[in-house]
């Protein structure tokens, strides 16, 4: 598996998580590439929708990133986001989704550090689950399956 | 007299209900058989499958298929029908988001098998067989259609022109779709056959919201007895009304019981169980993560709450077969 | 390819930031793949793209090829989105169709391979080139800047900017916790490098601020609550009570002379417990506003209810002293807000081995600034609590500052006034000074020099952080002596220096309430606690919330020229935004479509703004565009799709992810 590499969203709020990973640009911090780094204004702009979108367009994982609780710049959009995204989890379990594939942290404008430390762990905990499998092609199965029926899987 | 427009209707993997449906037109199935030459349906005629090989193609003015796309005969009749026809309804929940037996797409083909064959109480089944597309016995080959690891919506086998919603589709919403078809009044293609809006507006609890709609105590519906004139939502009941295309006429919410969403997204929804999850998360009233854990536990089940109907359309469509832990 | 309806005509520019981008992304692939990117009619690379020349690529090819969407990707948007929206509008198009994306922060400055930085710019590129068709022209809305300010702190930054402000002829607040203004400054005998009295250069500043037609003075008092947003904000203030009527007391002081109490018996925080007072004080003669205050914790009536109230009776008819005074809340309304909280001084306990609080004879640098202050307590005599003088004394820089232990920064005003102080010591006392540093720091105008001539006074120094303080004698002349322990790393000897006393050159620390603090103003805060400024160069005394403006040493350890220079920066900063009279908005709220509204009451709850309502007339959701901030919060929980926010709209941001899925 040494080829796979993991691709991760990553959607982060404008005040503290992407300010965050400016710095740690600024400062020159060294990190995985795997994650695409997505702006919105804030964390409760994060709809769960977004993470079935992104693992069906091919990525492995989605990290959402806002402000600590209390620091939100409106208030409380990472408490919307929070409710959110533990329900997701929960979806996550039945759907054989590991829930180390979609994340939430919280990232302070100041912790250049942190930008550097999430996305390194998160890309080697996936590097280690593999690729996800969801969606099927018709047929796509019927293919992979034994001559003699029975059943397959993944 | 010009030649009647033909009509067939099919099921896939199906109750019966959407069945039932066309049956529900009641008197106005009369004038529907009247203006129409039916040219499949299998639960009421006897047509077989070279009856429909030998239409040409296109003949058939509109094919109504129900039922969620599992089998590899499914897969063929649909394709047959879809070469033979203009146009293309999916009728019902099951071909129009995969349904309820969509819900299948949390197993794959061999825990389901290892169920129904081997390990579920009511088998017997000492020598272990499963179903195989091909056996021979006493000098005969037997064909069995395939079963496959994952059951579809049908516009994930076959173009789909419009979709009638519904578990099963209430008589108005069949008639209205038929009578479109039948006056050439039929929206762009692609539409769903319904309403434009969300439950929430024809629903008429509706204006007993408050204005604020905020949960802090969930309700399962086993445990309480809805109050029939307040919002069955804002009284802490998971109902999925705001999320679910209306035009059912609150069917369900007339009958004190929360939306389940049959009806399925509005146009701009690209998920409907992740949209309906993260709407109805949004509004329970915790700041703490441990308090909105507690709330959340009224939702054990996410996947049959929020994808009850849509599991196999949904932009996840099955369980995680990749990875290294499935 | 699908968008607002138009067919998209998108330029797309790539920059290589010098060598910073183009360094490790292989800028002229990413514009070759770009080119063949849907709806992608140009695409280029150059030098500088947030250049003149730069800019003006981007509004001729608008013109030359009939442009309607542009994609920049270069630095971080946080930087230098404004300058493209800029160059678009003056190209001709609406500066909201332009998307700008991150390259340099997000990529070449992080990324250590070629190949994968260049992969990632790709992907980054292909998200902004799907995102930006679906951009529409919007028009930002423009709220209008009230003509007053809010200044939270007085001392030397807060009364600067509140001074600038008034000059200018606008209303200012200024809010002080402390009974007067002056902060630290106020403390100091002497600054460096000109060795100016404090007092002297401070207290008609202070009278001006008291004086000033345009001030409000409100001290002995707090920010409560902050609401509202740039231009408009809406503070409460809650004054805590004095028990004495500001407008009344002409500060006699004959009360304090009447007090019960006939000897001032409790430790005066102004002199840091250095001398007494009464429990009617004044902080210190100079103290702005004139008046006294009275303590409820240790005056007699307030705690017991019983007392002669001889204070009363001294202060007569004019009935200043009011014992049923209660807390007051007052209501402002401002169009900007300058913080200047200033910093509190290290704790020279939590490094126990200087023996503060263990030995008597060891100070902090700040209570050695009382002591030699001439209105000092002991009236500028260096006197020892022992009351002896000192004949030896050794001042210990670095204490709580460029320490992995304490705080690691360093507070850049240390070295500076440790040799200010070893000079005063010296002068007021004649004791031999010794200072011991890790590094002597003295950049600054005439600071070098101000170190070049305590060197000729003859004070010793001695370069290395000090291991020790201990009052363990090896040698007979240690007796009785504090012994500092060192290694002259000059010399590369162990040394022990017997001294009479000991100064702590503490370092500076944020506030402790700063965290409360910049959460009431909603700005960020660095990892040390320092306010955090919008940029560090281009915009150090903007913060992240527009209309809030950072002062002096809440946003990091400042001297005093410093401070003063960043107050009256942040004064011109806030006039600018008040002259202006009005500020535009960023366009970014959410809006609803009312043909999909099924008005289901999900999204009225979520806006922490109460921007939405419910609409009874048309049964749909309705948003008020002057309270939306444009979290999309509404958005992302809108369970018909109905709600859209400007600039992350569903299409815009779902083709975003799409794209860098490449």
């Amino acid at each position: 598996m040494s080829a796979y590499e993991p691709k991760i969203v990553g959607i982060f709020c404008n005040w503290c998580a992407y300010t965050a990973a400016d710095l740690a640009g600024i400062s020159r911090m060294k990190y995985a590439p795997n994650v695409r780094i997505i702006r919105v204004m804030c964390s409760g702009r994060f709809d769960p929708q977004m993470v079935f979108w992104a693992f069906k367009h091919g990525a492995d994982g989605v990290l959402i990133a806002g402000c600590h609780p209390g620091d939100c710049h409106y208030q409380e959009g990472n408490y919307k986001a929070l409710r959110r995204y533990k329900l997701l989890q929960k979806l996550l379990d039945q759907l054989g989704i590991e829930r180390e594939r979609v994340r939430l942290e919280w990232i302070s404008a100041s912790e250049g550090e942190k930008v550097k430390q999430v996305i390194d762990e998160m890309t080697e905990t996936l590097r280690r689950l593999g690729p996800l499998k969801i969606q099927e092609a018709p047929g796509e199965e019927a293919a992979a399956a034994p001559a003699a029926g029975g059943g397959h899987h993944g | 007299m010009a030649e009647k427009p033909k009509v067939a209707f099919y099921w896939c993997g199906s109750c019966g209900g959407c069945e039932e449906a066309v049956v529900d037109l009641a008197e106005d199935l009369l004038t529907v058989a009247e203006a129409v030459d039916i040219v499949l349906w299998p639960v009421a005629m006897d047509f077989k499958k070279q009856d429909v090989e030998a239409l040409p193609d296109g003949a058939i003015t509109a094919s109504f298929i129900n039922g969620t796309v599992r089998l590899s005969e499914h897969e063929e009749w649909v394709k047959l029908l879809r070469r033979k026809s203009q146009l293309v309804f999916a009728f019902g929940s099951c071909a129009h988001l995969g349904g309820i037996p969509g819900l299948a797409n949390l197993s794959n083909r061999e825990e389901i098998f290892r169920w129904y064959y081997k390990e579920g109480p009511t088998v017997h089944n000492p020598d272990g067989h499963e179903p195989t597309p091909e056996f021979r016995q006493n000098g005969y080959a037997f064909e069995l259609p395939e079963f496959w690891n994952t059951a579809r919506a049908l516009d994930q086998v076959i173009e789909v022109d419009y979709y009638i919603p519904g578990c099963p589709p209430p008589a108005h919403i069949v008639k209205d779709a038929v009578m479109a078809l039948l006056q050439g009044q039929l929206p762009p293609k692609g539409s769903v056959l319904a309403g434009s809006r969300a439950l929430c507006h024809e629903c008429p609890l509706n204006e007993t919201k408050p204005e604020k709609l905020l949960l802090k105590d969930l309700k399962r519906p086993h445990e309480v007895i809805p109050k029939p004139d307040e919002c069955l939502l804002a009284q802490g009941l998971l109902c999925l009304g705001p999320v679910t295309r209306g035009g059912c006429g609150a069917l369900c919410i007339n009958a004190h019981m929360p939306c389940t969403g049959c009806f399925g997204p509005l146009d701009h929804i690209r998920d409907f169980g992740a949209k309906g999850l993260g709407a109805l998360a949004s509004i329970v009233d915790f700041q703490d993560e441990d308090d909105i854990e507690r709330a959340l536990e009224k939702i054990p089940d996410p996947v049959g709450t929020f994808f009850k109907y849509s599991l196999p359309a949904s932009l996840v469509q099955r369980r995680n077969m990749g990875g290294k832990t499935s | 390819m699908k968008g607002n309806g138009e067919v998209p005509r998108i330029g797309v520019y790539v920059c290589d930031c010098g060598t910073n981008i183009a360094g490790k992304v292989r800028v002229a692939e990413v514009v070759e793949f770009a080119r063949d990117l849907p709806g992608v009619v140009v695409a280029r690379e150059y030098k500088y793209m947030c250049s003149d020349p730069g800019q003006d690529l981007i509004k001729r090819d608008i013109q030359e090829y009939n442009l309607n969407r542009i994609v920049v990707a270069s630095c971080s948007p946080l930087l230098h989105e404004h300058t493209f929206r800029k160059a678009t509008a003056e190209g001709g198009l609406n500066p909201y169709l332009v998307h700008h994306v991150n390259i340099r922060e997000d990529v070449s400055w992080v990324h250590e391979d070629s190949d994968e930085a260049t992969r990632k710019a790709k992907a980054i590129v292909h998200g902004a080139v799907l995102r930006v068709a679906w951009q529409k022209p919007l028009e930002p809305q423009s709220v209008p800047v009230r003509d007053s300010a809010l200044v939270v702190g007085g001392g030397i930054a807060g009364i600067s900017a509140a001074l600038t402000l008034a000059e200018a002829g606008k209303q200012v607040y200024l809010v002080e916790r402390e009974p007067t203004i002056g902060g630290h400054m106020a403390k100091f005998d002497k600054t460096f490098p000109t060795l100016d009295c404090a007092a002297c250069i401070l207290t008609p500043k202070m009278t001006a601020v008291k004086d000033h037609p345009n001030i409000t003075l409100i001290t002995y008092a707090e920010v409560e609550e902050v609401d509202g947003y740039v231009g408009n904000f809406k503070v409460k203030v809650r004054k805590k009570p004095r028990y004495v009527h500001e407008d009344r007391c002409v500060g006699c002081l004959e009360c304090i002379e009447a007090c019960v109490f006939k000897e001032p018996r409790f430790p005066n925080e102004f002199d840091l417990g250095l001398s007494k007072r009464k429990p009617v004080y004044i902080p210190f003669p100079q103290a702005v506003p004139p008046v006294v205050t009275i303590d409820p914790d240790t005056c007699l009536y307030l705690r017991f209810g019983k007392c002669k109230k001889t204070c009363v009776e001294a202060c007569g008819d004019r009935n200043a002293i009011d014992f049923d005074m209660k807390p007051e809340t007052l209501e402002l309304e401002v169009g900007t807000i300058i913080l200047a909280t200033g910093f509190k001084t290290f704790d020279p306990t939590r490094t126990p081995k200087y023996g503060y609080g263990r030995f008597p004879e060891v100070y902090t640098s700040l209570e050695i600034e009382r002591l030699v202050n001439s209105s000092g307590p002991t009236g500028g005599e260096v006197v020892m609590r022992n009351g002896q003088k000192p004949k030896r004394v050794g001042i210990i820089h670095c204490v709580g500052s460029r320490d992995k232990n304490t705080n690691p920064w360093c507070s850049k005003v240390c070295c500076m006034y440790s040799l200010k102080l070893a000079h005063l010591i010296h002068e007021r006392s004649g004791a031999e000074v010794y200072n011991f540093y890790i590094d002597m720091r003295t950049p600054g105008k005439g600071y070098e020099e101000f170190y070049n001539r305590l060197a000729k006074e003859g004070v010793h120094l001695i370069r290395g952080r000090v291991a020790e303080v201990t009052d363990a004698p090896l040698h007979p002349e240690e007796e009785g002596k504090l012994i500092i322990r060192v290694e002259d790393t000059n010399i590369g000897v162990v040394r022990r220096i017997p001294v009479d006393m000991v100064v702590l050159a503490v370092g500076l620390e944020p506030q402790p309430d700063a965290d409360e603090v910049r959460r009431l103003f909603n700005i960020s805060c660095s990892t040390e606690g320092w306010f955090l400024e919008r940029h560090p160069k281009l915009a150090p005394v903007e913060t992240f919330t527009d209309g809030v403006f950072v002062a002096g040493a809440c946003q990091g350890p400042k001297d005093i020229p410093e401070t003063v220079a960043q107050a009256q920066a942040a004064a011109a900063n806030a006039l600018a935004l008040m002259d202006k009279g009005s500020v535009e908005m960023e366009p970014n709220v959410a809006r609803v479509n009312e043909e999909l509204c099924s008005g289901c009451h999900i999204c009225i709850g979520l806006c922490p703004y109460g921007a939405i309502s419910f609409n009874e007339e048309k049964k749909v959701a309705e948003v008020n565009e002057v309270l939306c901030k444009g979290c999309g919060t509404c958005t992302a929980a809108c369970p018909s799709g109905a709600l859209s926010q400007n600039l992350f709209s569903d299409h815009e941001v779902f083709s975003e992810i799409m794209g860098v899925l490449l």
